[in-house]
């Protein structure tokens, strides 16, 4: 190779065996550390969550027919009914997950940021970013109005009965 | 042994007559029972030897046993031998870092004794605040006193930040070390949010529940862009927070855990770092114009280098040939260079009363807040019903109102951009003049006032607006979330700021200038939006003029 150019400092030589086998090792030791971290963070992240089984069983499903409104206030949902069936509408707002409160107009409101919905749970003033959800309702073998709380349904879904 | 120390001394410092009696006898006989005698003598001379095995040096009243006493010391010698008059003049830093590491290892204190009592779980976490309360001997005395000290290691921490900016402690050689500041501020910030939960009162609840769910919030983006079934980051980062769908008992524990380990070793670790970053930057930051020798200084050379200091009645004798210069400054300019030792002080005693007296009032101040005023417990956590209105502690209130106008961009996307621009301001200013100086002289304090000036009028014009005519959804009930995300009164006046401060550092052609105008922006804002969500926001999170307003249920 050209002497002057060899000597030039921006000459960069070409890695070294011994080199190359040092930096194998460091790499290598990063890596494995790297992963081990990784590895060590995966512990917090639960498979399963503590919550009980998201649907629940609400009451025989006479109780339902022909009444306007039900509340849950500890499973934070209400069971409505109208000409066509009964739904289910979620009461944790969209915005950050407080539990909205009714209104004398059939509305609802969050008292922690002051978005609004309107009676069918869209959103209409606020921050929330979604209407409120509509959940999934079925009647189980024994004759029992069962809710799903993590299945969403379409607004215009409702339970014939 | 040295020489001073004859076998008579301790006797003669005895009082008991006795002991005079049996300590002459065993002089009387010598060589006899020698290995006994001198083992006597040991004894009695113990103490004075325990202490000289301790500490090596005599009394501090030479300059040079006053260095030592700080050189030789473990936990002194984080701080250097001699100490620039500017530093201890309390306009250099109004003590502010001090004072925020005397709270942190009062909320040390404090917590442990705390933990001793509380217990993480939801069926007895609040039974064991009351507990505190009101059957542990001075249990909500301490309580008290941990959560002033929280309150006020977050205020001190945000005024101190200030001066550092303000007085361009950011710039080269510190800019990690104001980098390593932004990490302790934000685990400041997490450290006061962890603890809010442990009581598990309606407050804690509230406050957790709304925390996680902003944890989450980038699910308002992914749903916009309908990708949340493959990459939602929201979920992931709530449940990974959580442990769970909701706020409960895995919440708790994980909580308790980032609160009383993680996040205070984490400080401690930040904080070891930032002490040792200021002694290699070379000290605290001073302007140039601290060094120049004041009148009534004479400096005498002597041949061998060394330089012997006269300012009015102290003299001093330095040689820069020996270890000082090692011992003082590792690196950068040394008070030697030039005149400007002639401004140094030694640090015993003059820099460690200081510390000791802001040390005593920062205490004195945070025992008479928790003995005179309770920490406040709600009820008991009721996941059914939420506190109306349910307010964050005041730091992050102003987070709040930006949150009410949406959840990622309050929550997630304006912090983030805060932060990390705070983080890049060293390297985005890199001029080297006025270093030191309060606002870089009267220039940067035209900049800022007129900064706050602007922003003063920028906060109050949005916040009025918004709470007169409302925003985007309630004039177009039916407009894509996406463009509130992007276009609400929080980011429009992220986008007012960022365009004032590239107009100021265009005008005065100063990226100094246009940092001043970046921070001051920061804030006022932080300031105003604060004091609007404490004072005038009410139930529903609707606008009061004052509190007396509120409907009474
Ligand atoms: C846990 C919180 C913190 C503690 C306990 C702390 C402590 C200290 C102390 C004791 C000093 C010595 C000077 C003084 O008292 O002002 C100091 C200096 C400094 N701090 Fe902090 N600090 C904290 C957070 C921060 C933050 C949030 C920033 C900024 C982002 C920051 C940036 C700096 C800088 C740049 C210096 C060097 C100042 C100079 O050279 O004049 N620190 N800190
Ligand atoms: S949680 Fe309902 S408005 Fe914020």
């Amino acid at each position: 190779m050209n002497a002057d150019l060899q000597e030039s400092p921006r000459f960069q030589k070409p890695v070294e065996r011994r080199d190359f086998l040092g930096l194998a090792a460091l790499w290598s030791a990063g890596v494995s550390f790297f992963v081990a971290l990784l590895g060590t963070l995966r512990l917090p992240m639960p498979s399963v969550f503590p919550e009980s089984s998201s649907q629940v069983k609400l009451g025989p499903l006479e109780k339902f027919k022909g009444v306007k409104m039900t509340a849950f206030p500890e499973l934070r949902l209400w069971v409505f009914s109208d000409e066509k069936g009964l739904f289910a509408l979620s009461a944790v707002c969209t915005h950050l997950g407080c539990v909205v409160g009714m209104e004398e107009d059939g509305g609802f409101y969050c008292p922690c940021h002051g978005s609004r919905f309107d009676a069918a749970g869209k959103n209409i003033a606020g921050p929330a970013p979604r209407p409120l959800p509509y959940l999934k309702l079925f009647v189980s073998p024994d004759g029992q109005l069962v809710v799903d709380r993590k299945k969403e349904v379409n607004r215009k879904v409702r339970l014939t009965v | 042994m040295t020489s001073h120390e004859n076998p008579g001394q301790p006797m003669q410092e005895t009082s008991s007559g006795v002991q005079t009696a049996e300590a002459n006898k065993n002089e009387k006989a010598p060589q006899s029972n020698g290995a006994l005698r001198t083992l006597l003598s040991n004894l009695m001379e113990t103490p004075r030897q325990f202490r000289h095995s301790m500490i090596r040096h005599g009394r501090p009243t030479s300059d040079r046993a006053a260095s030592q006493a700080v050189f030789t010391n473990v936990f002194l010698h984080i701080l250097p031998t001699r100490i620039h008059k500017y530093s201890l003049r309390p306009s250099a830093t109004w003590g502010l870092g001090l004072i925020s590491l005397v709270l942190f290892v009062l909320l040390f204190v404090t917590g442990v004794l705390l933990m001793i009592y509380y217990k993480p779980s939801t069926d007895q976490a609040y039974d064991s605040m009351k507990e505190l309360q009101y059957i542990v001997p001075t249990g909500r005395f301490m309580r008290n006193i941990h959560r002033w000290a929280a309150h006020g290691m977050v205020a001190c921490v945000i005024l101190h930040m200030a001066r550092a900016f303000y007085t361009s402690s950011y710039k080269s050689p510190r800019q990690f070390n104001w980098v390593v500041g932004m990490v302790l501020f934000v685990l400041t910030l997490a450290l006061s949010f962890t603890g809010y939960l442990l009581p598990w009162d309606q407050l804690a609840y509230w406050a957790a529940t709304i925390g996680s769910q902003i944890a989450e919030s980038p699910r308002e983006l992914t749903d916009a862009l309908h990708i949340t079934e493959w990459f939602d980051i929201g979920g992931f980062q709530k449940h990974l927070l959580l442990g769970a769908d909701h706020v409960g008992q895995e919440a708790l524990i994980r909580f308790y855990v980032l609160h009383v380990m993680v996040l205070p070793l984490l400080t401690t670790i930040f904080l070891v770092v930032h002490f040792w970053r200021i002694r290699k930057d070379g000290g605290l930051t001073r302007p140039s114009s601290a060094d120049e020798v004041s009148e009534g200084t004479t400096l005498i050379p002597s041949a061998d280098g060394a330089v012997t200091v006269q300012a009015g009645p102290v003299t001093t004798t330095v040689n820069p040939n020996k270890t000082y210069g090692l011992m003082a400054v590792v690196r950068g300019k040394t008070p030697l260079v030039d005149r400007a030792l002639a401004n140094t002080l030694p640090t015993y005693p003059h820099a460690l009363y200081a510390i000791a007296a802001v040390t005593m009032l920062t205490v004195a101040v945070m025992l008479a807040l928790g003995y005179f005023y309770d920490a406040p417990l709600k009820e008991l956590a009721n996941p059914a019903v939420p506190e109306n209105p349910a307010k964050a502690p005041w730091y992050f209130l102003g987070l709040q109102e930006l949150v009410s106008y949406s959840a990622f961009m309050g929550g997630v996307g304006i912090p983030a951009i805060v932060v990390i621009g705070l983080m890049l301001v060293p390297y985005l200013d890199r001029e080297r003049e006025d270093v030191g100086l309060w606002f870089s002289g009267p220039r940067g304090k035209r900049v800022t006032l007129g900064t706050a000036l602007f922003t003063i009028v920028v906060v109050l014009s949005m916040l009025t607006f918004t709470v007169k005519y409302g925003w985007l959804r309630n004039w177009y009930p039916d407009i894509p979330q996406i463009v509130i995300t992007f276009v609400n009164p929080g980011t429009v006046m992220l986008v007012a700021y960022v365009a004032w401060s590239f107009l100021i550092t265009k005008l005065t052609n100063s990226t100094r200038m246009g940092a001043l105008a970046v921070f001051t922006c920061f804030l006022i804002s932080f300031v105003i939006l604060t004091y609007f969500a404490t004072v005038h926001r009410g139930p529903n999170w609707e606008f009061y003029w004052s509190k007396s307003q509120w409907p009474v249920h």
